[in-house]
This record gives structure tokens, C-alpha cells and sequence, in this order.
């Protein structure tokens, strides 16, 4: 039987804050990016314009169907080349996962808009609001309220794909834990540890996604 | 006649896709007047209605109220989304599912053209949204969701909200079609009232008897075609036309109007 020892862990404490604090900066950076990308991937793939709408879907479609790991990878070493542009691991991994949350974000965005009658903008319309005001006023108000659930729960999955950026050497939480890892010879205590330390994070946050729900549901 | 209208529509055609759903429409609404549209689902009257104040553009003829005037197809560009919201601005138009704001308060649906559309001031807007919705016989829901009313009361909103914008049009397009046959009595009696005052308005609807009553014309419309118009009493009473006498036959076309609001 496994002798448990997260003991040894205490040593290791400054190294672990600081993953966390980068990945917990991080996310908040690709949550932030991400929704800009997604309010233009929505409002694009909306657009009265066909190229304006063929560019959005194409952009949201290349991000949503192939894998964030391969995006991560491809935007260090294969968008350098490609575009002779140099990028520091941090800049390439904040770009390729706030693209990546961004595409998912405007399906999210998108859906909400669609998703409320059309009786809705018309009687903006007919009142005499441009299209942009129905869309501030009567429009968005509305459509946001059934978009929270689906943003928050994008937002986690947004946090929890921090943990790939260690593939380029970021130093996120479980970036360090890998170097406490082989440092303590004790990866079973360092990885549970970081996978209580992930959920001890969002537990709470789902609690109160969850709970915000049912307020929302209640106003209707 | 056409000097004096407050409404004119020219040649009117629309259609969606290989449907021609209007074919050379002409309409003249006198100011004050009040036309009834009637006619079988398809016809083209609520699109009719809707080129009025061009929620639907038209693919050629024109369109007139008051002093302003569209002209479309052959070349002629579709007017731009701001000159459409100034002119949107001075018709008002009551839907058949109401189409209120549910996230705001019947008091707010009121202030909501006024506020964000003419620019006015909260405490001036909220002044008008409460005389609009005292005339409607619902001062005493300005605070409640629409959610929380009947279809008859949301209806009433509905037409305080367009009011507010004193427009100096209406437009209803079929508004006690979706209400419980109960609640079509209070609606109407608002419209009868608005009538009353002089507005100019333009109704499309089922209510025969209603429209024998309030409506000084009637049109009757059948694929996209105006079939048969005139007074209104004397085309409901006295059809000319085949199509028009088969239409109304399915109708009680007198007798009292449905009963006023046993106010709740």
C-alpha cells in the first residue's frame, strides 16, 4: 500500500501559488480576450454582408473543430515561421486560447440573439429604433439573461484549458507541480494535490453559476 | 381625395420568393379616417399593413404618409436605416402577439419609444407613458411585468406604448386575434375610442361587426388583390362581389360589439 505523504508538499508552497497565480491571471486574460473574439465572431456571423458572415463562420469553425492542444503547438512554432513574427510562449498560448474560448463564445452569443423572437426587434422597429438601438435596448438585455449559464460554464472550461499552456512551458500551476514533481519524487501527492486545488476553485464557481440561474429563472 | 389623405399607397407589389403576395395595390386613407382590412389568411393584408411603415419593403410602388413619401424598384435604393426609424417613428403599430418588452415593466414599455426614439426626458416620458396607460384603463399596472397580465391588458400596454410616440398613424394588425374571445371586448373599445378622437388608422381584422361599427371603408382582399371596397356598411351589408359575399358569409356581420370589459 501507497504510504501518502502531502507533508512534503509545504515545501513547495511558493512554487504552487505562483502556478496558481498564473494560471488564475491567465484565465482571466482568455475570458476577456475570448468574449471581444466572441462578440465579433456573433455579431460577424449576423452581419447583413456575406463576406463579413463567410469570415466569421470560417474563423469559428477553424477554432471549434480542431483541437486546442494542436492550436497551442501550431501558433508557437508554425505561426512564427509563417508570419516572421516572433511570439514569447505566453503570447502564443494567451492568443491560441482566447481564439479557441472566442469561437465557442460566439456560438454561445450567437444563439442568444437568434434565440429571441423577431416579434421583439420589430416592435423596436415599429417605435422607430435603428437597428443598433433594438439590439441595446430590447434585443441584448433579453438575449444576455439566456446566455450567462452557457458563458459561465464556457469560462470554466476556460480555466481548466490553462492547464495545456505547460506544453509551452508556461509556468502555470501545473507546469510547477511538474517541476515539484520530479524535484520531490512525489507525483502522486502533486497532482492530486493540483486536481483538489483546480476543483476547490471551481466548485464554488459553479455553486454560484448555478444559483444565478435560478435567480435569472425566477425574473422571466 | 388623394390631396387630402393622410395615407396614399401607389402600385404597391411585394412578393416573397415566387409568391406574389401583393399585386398593384392602390390605398387611400383619409386623414382621421379609419380602414378596415379584411380578408382569408394569405391575402396580403398584414403585409399591406406592414409596407405601411415599411417593415416590409416594398419591391415596387410607393408609399406615402403625411408628407413623406418612398418610391420603390426600377433602380430606386432602399431608403437608409435612419431615415426608416425617423419615418417608423411617427406611425405607430399594435401587433397581434403584443410583443412587449419582457424585461421591462409596463410602465418602461410606455417610456421606452419616448426615452430612447424621441430623446425626451425620464421624468417628462414617465408623465406621457402614465396619461397613456390611464387612457387605456391600466394606470394602476405601470409597475407590473407583462408577464403578469392578460392577453387583453398586454394588448392595452401595447397600444399605450405605440401612443406615447404620438404618431399620427395606427397601424393594427390583427390585435384580438390571439386573445381569449372574453378579452376582445376591452381591446376594442380602446380602438373605438381612439377612432373616436380622430386618428387615422389602418385595421386588419376579423371582427366584422367591429368593423361595421368603427371602420368608415373596408377593403376586402383575396390573393394579393383588392377585391371589393367602400363604405364599410355598405360593403358588409351589401357585398358586390362573389368572393366578397362568400368571405363575410362565414361571419355574424352585426349585432352588438363583443362586451366591453367586465373590468376585473
Amino acid at each position: 500500500m501507497y504510504q501518502w505523504d502531502f507533508g512534503i508538499l509545504w515545501s513547495y508552497r511558493w512554487l504552487f501559488l505562483n502556478g496558481l497565480g498564473v494560471t488564475v491571471g491567465f484565465t482571466v486574460v482568455i475570458v476577456v480576450l475570448g468574449l471581444v473574439f466572441g462578440l465579433f465572431g456573433a455579431f460577424g456571423s449576423l452581419s447583413r454582408f456575406k463576406t463579413v458572415r463567410l469570415t466569421a463562420l470560417t474563423f469559428i469553425e477553424a477554432f471549434r473543430c480542431t483541437p486546442i492542444l494542436v492550436q497551442l503547438i501550431w501558433f508557437y512554432y508554425a505561426l512564427p515561421i509563417l508570419a516572421g513574427v516572433e511570439m514569447t510562449p505566453i503570447t502564443a498560448s494567451a492568443l491560441a486560447l482566447s481564439l479557441y474560448g472566442g469561437s465557442f463564445y460566439s456560438e454561445i452569443i450567437r444563439g442568444g440573439i437568434i434565440s429571441i423572437d423577431r416579434g421583439q426587434s420589430e416592435a423596436g422597429a415599429a417605435l422607430g429604433m435603428t437597428p443598433g438601438q433594438s439590439m441595446r435596448r430590447i434585443v441584448l438585455p433579453q438575449a444576455i439573461k439566456r446566455m450567462i449559464p452557457a458563458l459561465m460554464n464556457q469560462s470554466i472550461i476556460q480555466f481548466k484549458n490553462t492547464s495545456l499552456v505547460s506544453v509551452l512551458a508556461v509556468p502555470d500551476l501545473v507546469y510547477q507541480s511538474q517541476v515539484a514533481a520530479h524535484d520531490s519524487y512525489r507525483p502522486l501527492e502533486t497532482y492530486t494535490a493540483v486536481a483538489v486545488a483546480y476543483a476547490a476553485i471551481l466548485i464554488p464557481l459553479t455553486i454560484l453559476a448555478r444559483r444565478g440561474e435560478k435567480r435569472l429563472a425566477v425574473s422571466e | 381625395m388623394s390631396e387630402m389623405s393622410k395615407i396614399e399607397i401607389r402600385a404597391l407589389r411585394k412578393r416573397f420568393g415566387s409568391n406574389e403576395v401583393l399585386k398593384n395595390i392602390n390605398l387611400d386613407v383619409a386623414k382621421g379616417g379609419v380602414v378596415a382590412l379584411i380578408g382569408p389568411s394569405g391575402s396580403g393584408k398584414s403585409t399591406l399593413l406592414r409596407c405601411i411603415n415599411l417593415l416590409v419593403a416594398p419591391d415596387g410602388g410607393s408609399v406615402r404618409v403625411g408628407d413623406t413619401r418612398f418610391a420603390f424598384g426600377d433602380g430606386s435604393k432602399l431608403p437608409d436605416v435612419r431615415t426608416l426609424a425617423r419615418f417608423r417613428a411617427t406611425t405607430g403599430m399594435v401587433f397581434q402577439h403584443f410583443n412587449l418588452f419582457p424585461h421591462m415593466t409596463t410602465l418602461q414599455n410606455v417610456m421606452e419609444g419616448p426615452v430612447t426614439v424621441r430623446r425626451m426626458a425620464k421624468a417628462d416620458a414617465e408623465k406621457l407613458a402614465r396619461a397613456q396607460l390611464a387612457k387605456v384603463g391600466l394606470a394602476e399596472k405601470a409597475d407590473q411585468y407583462p408577464a403578469t397580465l392578460s392577453g387583453g391588458q398586454k394588448q392595452r400596454v401595447a397600444i399605450a406604448r405605440a401612443l406615447a410616440m404620438e404618431p399620427d398613424v395606427m397601424l393594427f394588425d390583427e390585435a384580438t386575434s390571439a386573445l381569449d374571445p372574453e378579452l376582445v371586448g376591452e381591446v376594442l373599445n380602446v380602438i373605438q375610442q381612439l377612432a373616436s378622437e380622430g386618428m387615422t388608422m389602418v385595421i386588419v381584422t376579423h371582427e366584422i361587426a367591429f368593423a361595421r361599427e368603427v371602420a368608415d371603408r373596408l377593403i376586402f382582399m383575396r390573393d394579393g388583390v383588392v377585391v371589393e371596397e367602400g363604405p364599410a356598411r355598405q360593403v358588409i351589408d351589401n357585398p358586390q362581389e362573389a368572393a366578397t359575399r362568400a368571405f363575410l358569409s362565414h361571419f355574424h356581420r352585426t349585432g352588438a360589439l363583443p362586451p366591453a370589459n367586465a373590468t376585473p
